[in-house]
């Protein structure tokens, strides 16, 4: 097993191929479920008929800006988690020198990349709110009442890139060439995941709030925040 | 999942369970969340990551000390989870657990679409639920009883048309010792409103009708009510899940109103009647908004006063506090006029926190008032929360528009040895407002 995940064929193919189809799996089944949500949307006039774009956008920005929404003030620990695992969870993959190195080798491209303490520390938040969201999920009945087991799953398809890639980095307790080769593998089953587990509230995120929010804006004449 | 409940003996539960058969259960289980659920419930389902924030959403969760099985997401996981799990492969056991959780634990105030990050709608969900147990006859036996009265009578209460032309009638005599020539217009064609009261107002609270009458009378509105069907603005059937007699209800009560081609159309001070022909009845005869102006009392008595039609003579000294009906406040934003109808009518407004479309249910919404004495407990404690945040404001008195909130309210003053006492804005209105002196004939009720 050692050999298999270490050897220079496997590194390839995870390099490669995997690589494409992770990519290929997560944008087109994102736009697959997108898209195939708004059309079985449309025909119910319930729901297409009262949608508007002001409201759609308030209820967005209530909900993406810390602090805005009345539940966030009710809960601010939480809210501070939330929004620290949230960022850190879509941003490190996208400023970590060593990926921006591996796009650039590819493609001649790269974004702004954060000196490495800073990678690190993000990295550590993710981590860390992970296991609040774990404990969270253990301790609190309201929470612990409505966890199944495959909550346990997401946020452990979440966290495997981050703590396999903070292990690699500083190579602990692992070879680093095994690690490496589990911290690709497991970023890209985290983005085959994305459509198709509960991780798809990413892109369902928007839709339902354009629903709520154009609901109590046009029709209840409220807010939703 | 050890959830203890008090048992309830409630015949529409138990008796009418025992006729369920497997088959049936699937066969609607099945065709309410394929058939008629739309893209909604799945997209729901999938997007809910069980934070459980919307908890505190729920006046039942914090009503009993944070159980965590009367969360709005809890009571989907009870209900809609296990339906999709088990296929609706379900017995009837299980079918009388999510109608009590539907019927008695939740009011559908969705208060909860405010509280979830992803504004899921619960409510809609819930309603679903009710649906099913709708369709499969388990449903709280006064619940069940009223529906039946609205396919039978057209009214809620059992009411014949002859009594409500009667009842009318001899309103309109009392009205006259106290205002000179006062008219209740039954059928005048193309009034400007017309106003359709709850069928308990041509029942025993007939008291309620006759303020209304005193008031348009002393405004000098243009206004008529129906002599023949249609003339209740209620809607059990909505609560029962029973959409197309809700929609047979509604459309009876638009067509009365073409009928008079009235301008208008004014409800009771009722949330659920507002709700039903604003929303749910309009939307499943396939109108955007309603087909006529639909106003609730709130709005119509609000313009009534802003625009001088009704003049206060004197405001009401003790201190007085509101409670924001859900289905006209959180459901169409109402609470800035009844805040201002308030300010206007008396002096020491003592507002609830949290207040507008934050605020609680009164727990009696969605048809709960009407489940008879087996489930009252259900109101008393699962208002714990609402009670003391109405104590919290030290009123004396709680102006309400809408029925259910205050029957709901008056009885946990009662249980939980408050001084206070519930009134409508109406009550109010006839206390306050200016009559000229011509149009009296003796004197007004609150001097006698």
């Amino acid at each position: 097993m050692y050999e298999f995940l270490t050897s220079p064929q496997f590194y390839d193919f995870l390099k490669g191929p995997l690589v494409w189809i992770a990519f290929i799996m997560f944008i087109c089944g994102s736009i697959y479920r997108v898209s195939s949500l708004l059309s079985k949307a449309k025909k119910v006039k319930v729901v297409s008929k009262y949608i508007s774009l002001k409201y759609t956008l308030r209820s967005i920005l209530h909900w993406i800006i810390p602090f805005a929404s009345t539940n966030m003030r009710k809960h601010p620990w939480f809210t501070v988690v939330a929004f620290l695992f949230h960022g850190c969870l879509i941003l490190t993959p996208l400023v970590l020198l060593a990926h921006n190195d591996l796009w650039y080798d590819a493609w001649q491209i790269r974004l702004w990349s954060v000196p490495e303490i800073v990678a690190d520390i993000m990295t550590l938040i993710v981590i860390f709110c992970v296991v609040v969201f774990i404990l969270r999920r253990i301790v609190t009945p309201e929470v612990r009442f409505v966890t199944v087991a495959s909550d346990f799953i997401v946020l452990a398809i979440a966290a495997a890139p981050f703590v396999s890639g903070f292990l690699a980095y500083h190579q602990l307790f692992f070879d680093y060439k095994l690690m490496v080769a589990i911290h690709i593998l497991f970023g890209e089953i985290m983005l085959i995941a994305i459509p198709f587990t509960r991780l798809s509230h990413m892109l369902f995120f928007w839709l339902t709030r354009a629903y709520t929010g154009s609901d109590f804006g046009s029709v209840r004449h409220s807010r939703d925040y | 999942m050890n959830v203890q409940r008090k048992p309830v003996a409630d015949p529409g539960f138990e008796e009418n369970a025992k006729k369920l058969t497997p088959e049936k259960i699937e066969r609607v289980i099945k065709w309410v969340l394929e058939k008629e659920a739309d893209i909604r419930l799945k997209t729901f389902v999938e997007t809910c990551i069980h934070c459980g924030l919307c908890s505190e959403a729920c006046h039942y969760f914090l009503s009993y000390r944070r159980d965590p099985s009367y969360a709005p997401v809890a009571k989907i996981r009870q209900t809609l989870w296990d339906m999709l799990k088990r296929k609706g492969k379900v017995d009837a056991e299980s079918v009388k657990m999510y109608a009590r959780i539907a019927f008695t634990e939740c009011n559908i105030c969705r208060r909860c679409s405010m509280y979830c990050p992803f504004g899921i709608d619960m409510a809609y969900m819930l309603n679903l639920v009710r649906r099913i147990c709708g369709l499969l006859g388990v449903v709280p036996q006064y619940l069940q009883d009223q529906a039946n009265s609205h396919m039978y009578t057209y009214t809620q209460a059992w009411l014949a048309q002859d009594d409500w032309v009667d009842t009318v009638q001899f309103i309109e005599d009392e009205l006259r010792m106290e205002i000179k020539n006062a008219r209740i217009p039954l059928d005048k064609v193309g009034a400007e409103v017309m106003y359709s009261p709850h069928s308990l107002e041509a029942k025993f609270k007939t008291n309620l009708l006759s303020n209304i009458a005193y008031i348009l009378n002393v405004a000098g509105v243009d206004w008529t009510m129906p002599s023949f069907d249609g003339w209740d603005s209620t809607n059990q059937a909505m609560h029962v899940g029973d959409n197309e007699t809700m929609g047979m209800v509604e459309r009876m009560h638009f067509e009365a109103a073409m009928k008079l081609k009235v301008k208008k159309i004014m409800t009771s001070e009722c949330g659920h009647s507002f709700r039903a022909a604003v929303y749910d009845g309009s939307r499943w005869l396939g109108w955007k908004e309603p087909p006529i102006t639909y106003l609730q009392p709130t709005q119509f008595f609000y313009e009534l006063i802003r625009d001088g039609k009704i003049r206060i003579a004197k405001k009401i000294k003790e201190p007085v506090t509101v409670q924001d009906p859900c289905s006209i406040v959180r459901n169409r934003g109402l609470g800035g006029m009844l805040r201002s109808i308030v300010n206007w009518t008396c002096e020491d407004f003592r507002d609830v926190n949290p207040r507008l479309e934050h605020n609680y249910c009164c727990c009696a919404g969605s048809g709960v008032i009407n489940y008879g004495p087996p489930w009252k407990f259900i109101r008393m404690e699962g208002g714990r929360v609402k009670i003391n945040q109405l104590k919290a404001t030290g009123a004396k008195i709680v102006i309400t528009p809408c029925h259910s909130c205050h029957k709901s309210i008056e009885e946990m003053i009662h249980y939980y040895k408050l001084d206070m006492r519930v009134m409508f804005i109406s009550e109010i209105l006839v206390q306050n407002m200016y009559v000229p002196d011509e149009m009296r004939v003796n004197k007004t009720r609150d001097e006698k």
